[in-house]
């Protein structure tokens, strides 16, 4: 972006090795923060806690979530507040219209829909999903970070990026092949 | 689980999965089968069948639409019929799945993840043919949106205080939400896919269906925290909705439905039935795909002692049934006990029990829980023992209630046969295009339980279960 970076660093997204297990790639990412790189992203197969730990994320689902329940509750009670003591009111067996214990179930089915919608809408919207293009599939061999082979991309963005001492570092963390991201 | 088996030393215990399988190796079979592996006859064959069950489906509700409730076979007593029997029996037999995929998840019983994917696409598909039946039994089926509370210009709502309202939100919220986790945990594997297929076509729908998924640890992370937060929404979830169908029985004042065992009676059977249908799909599924590797007979083990565990549970509330009409001195209940054992319906009523009390106390021996071919004859027996149970419950209580005057028998007819027959075909085709079309088994599950640490972990908690 800026005239002091090299020309090529603005058309790369980043750069990325090719790692042969978990243990691998929580090394290689160890060694990347040591090294001073901040924009650092950390692609598997499945998930690996440690590595989610060591780049540290905090997650606002569970607030959400539990956002979305809470609003789920109200929303049951509220409803059929309105429909039986407001709009229409049925007396049955001279039971107050806002019998609320009746209304319990209701309210609870509710409760859990809003969550579960929070839960799996939130998880997609915060994962930025969906997502129909992204710069890491310019690389052909990502293809295997959804079947065996893990994978460290520093981002080009980073203060610490240049594309020569970069690509040394990454051979370094790697018998396996090292990669350019284009945009 | 393992606890209660007794079963030798923990040297000889059956692995979760067959040694010698990583992640590449895991990835490549279970995607092979969607992506690589030829279209078989029996498939066709299989999708054929359904296909044309489905048809008799239309047929039959075309002509319910077009003659009305009377082509069934229920009358002013017995008003409810194979509708509700049908209904409740396919609600049940989805739990199983929900309790494979939630409540396994929170206990970390590892074995589930082989088997959660398929069971989970099951109880989707069992809500989808029970949600037809209380809607085509409404007589005015047109207007099923009656049911839910919109503001509308007669100024009417629902009966909040009624169980038969409680139904439509819990089944409504149990096929959403259903649905979300199935799909949710489908996504990341829906990515495998895409990155596997050769086909353009192919690859843009899967590719379109993964939503861009990429396995960063970004989305990992989040993706993780969702689904254990699903699970623990779920696992309530599954409990209140058989629990609210009980209730559609327990708050009326039918002898034979007016009891407080009604609700956990009713999960229970749910479960029982669930793990039959679990175990009747299973057993093929993993003999024509060669999936032993991945299902072994630790699996097919657990399931059976979950069912026979289960059996047990339901066997106690038939004791209890029986035992309260003679301690409660009801008349009527007594004689609804007498109707049910003596009466013309008795021989569904022993059928019942020689099939969910009898025949499940052969699950005692671990060498009949290791047979397949044995296991898949008793989980038949067991789905027809729980139809028959629904049976029971709804038509016996109403043939003869209070007054003698008002006694009716009840018999179904063509049409109640060829709609339900029409579900189960329903029911088939749907898990046909599943198996040939997205993966049976959850694969980034799979490839997390082969990490080699991941093994030795699992190895631990076997040993305590032990």
């Amino acid at each position: 972006m800026s005239s002091a970076g090299p020309q090529p660093t603005s058309r790369l997204y980043g750069m990325m090795a090719e790692l042969q297990n978990a243990e691998d790639l929580l090394r290689a990412v160890r060694a990347a923060r040591a090294a001073g790189f901040v924009q650092i992203e950390a692609y598997t197969p499945h998930p690996v806690e440690e590595i989610s730990h060591e780049l540290g994320h905090k997650s606002h689902l569970p607030a959400i979530v539990l956002v979305g329940g809470a609003l789920g509750a109200l929303t049951g009670f509220a409803l059929q507040y309105y429909a039986s003591v407001v709009a229409y009111p049925i007396r049955v067996a001279g039971k107050p219209a806002a019998s609320w214990p009746a209304f319990v179930v209701v309210a609870f089915e509710l409760t859990i829909l809003f969550a579960a919608l929070a839960a799996v809408f939130g998880m997609f919207v915060l994962n930025g999903l969906p997502q129909p293009y992204h710069p890491v599939f310019n690389v052909p061999i990502f293809e295997l970070a959804s079947r065996n082979r893990f994978f460290l991309l520093l981002r080009s963005k980073d203060p610490h990026f240049d594309p020569v001492t970069t690509r040394r570092f990454l051979q370094e963390q790697t018998s396996l092949q090292v990669a350019d991201v284009p945009f | 689980m393992a606890a209660m088996s007794g079963q030798g030393g923990r040297g000889q215990e059956i692995p979760i999965l067959a040694p010698g399988h990583d992640a590449a190796t895991i990835t490549d079979k279970i995607s092979a089968i969607v992506l690589t592996r030829p279209t078989s006859r029996g498939w066709y064959l299989g999708t054929a069948i359904g296909l044309l069950l489905v048809a008799l489906l239309l047929t039959s509700v075309t002509w319910l639409f077009l003659r009305g409730l009377g082509i069934w076979g229920i009358n002013n007593q017995v008003a409810w019929g194979f509708a509700i029997i049908n209904f409740v029996w396919w609600i049940g037999i989805g739990h199983a799945g929900t309790l494979i995929s939630a409540i396994l998840l929170l206990l970390k019983q590892h074995w589930r993840t082989s088997i959660n994917r398929f069971a989970e696409a099951m109880t989707l598909f069992a809500v989808v043919c029970a949600g037809i039946f209380p809607v085509i039994h409404l007589g005015r089926p047109w207007l099923a949106y009656w049911l839910f509370p919109y503001p509308n210009p007669m100024g009417l709502w629902p009966q909040f205080r009624s169980p038969l309202v409680w139904d439509v939100f819990a089944v409504t919220t149990y096929a959403t939400v259903s649905l979300l986790f199935w799909y949710v945990g489908l996504v990341p594997d829906l990515a495998t896919l895409r990155d596997r297929s050769i086909g353009k076509i192919r690859r843009a729908v899967y590719a379109l269906l993964s939503l861009g998924w990429r396995g960063s640890t970004d989305h990992w992370d989040r993706y993780e925290t969702a689904y254990l937060l699903l699970a623990g929404l779920a696992t309530p979830l599954v409990i209140s909705v058989h629990s609210v169908i009980a209730f559609d029985f327990a708050v009326s004042i039918l002898p034979g439905w007016h009891t407080t065992i009604f609700p956990p009676y009713f999960v229970a059977g749910a479960v029982f039935s669930g793990f039959a249908m679990v175990l009747t799909l299973a057993i093929p599924i993993r003999s024509i795909y060669a999936l032993e590797d991945f299902i072994t007979l630790r699996h097919i083990d657990n399931m059976a002692k979950v069912m026979l565990a289960t059996g047990l549970i339901v066997a106690y509330g038939y004791l209890i049934e029986t035992f309260m009409a003679w301690f409660g001195s009801n008349q009527f209940e007594e004689f609804l006990i007498r109707n049910r054992m003596t009466g013309p319906y008795a021989p569904a009523y022993w059928s019942l029990i020689l099939c969910n009390v009898g025949v499940t106390q052969l699950l005692w021996f671990p060498s009949v829980r290791r047979n397949v071919r044995l296991l898949f004859a008793i989980a038949l027996v067991v789905n027809i023992g729980m139809w028959l149970e629904r049976f029971v419950i709804v038509v016996i209580s109403l043939h003869r209630d209070f007054l003698p005057s008002s006694w009716k028998m009840y018999s179904p007819t063509f049409w109640d046969w060829a709609t339900y027959l029409g579900t189960i075909g329903l029911f088939v085709t749907l898990l046909f295009l599943f198996i040939r079309f997205l993966p049976v088994i959850s694969i980034f599950e799979m490839r997390a339980l082969a990490r080699p640490a991941r093994q030795a972990d699992a190895a631990s908690t076997r040993e305590l279960e032990t």
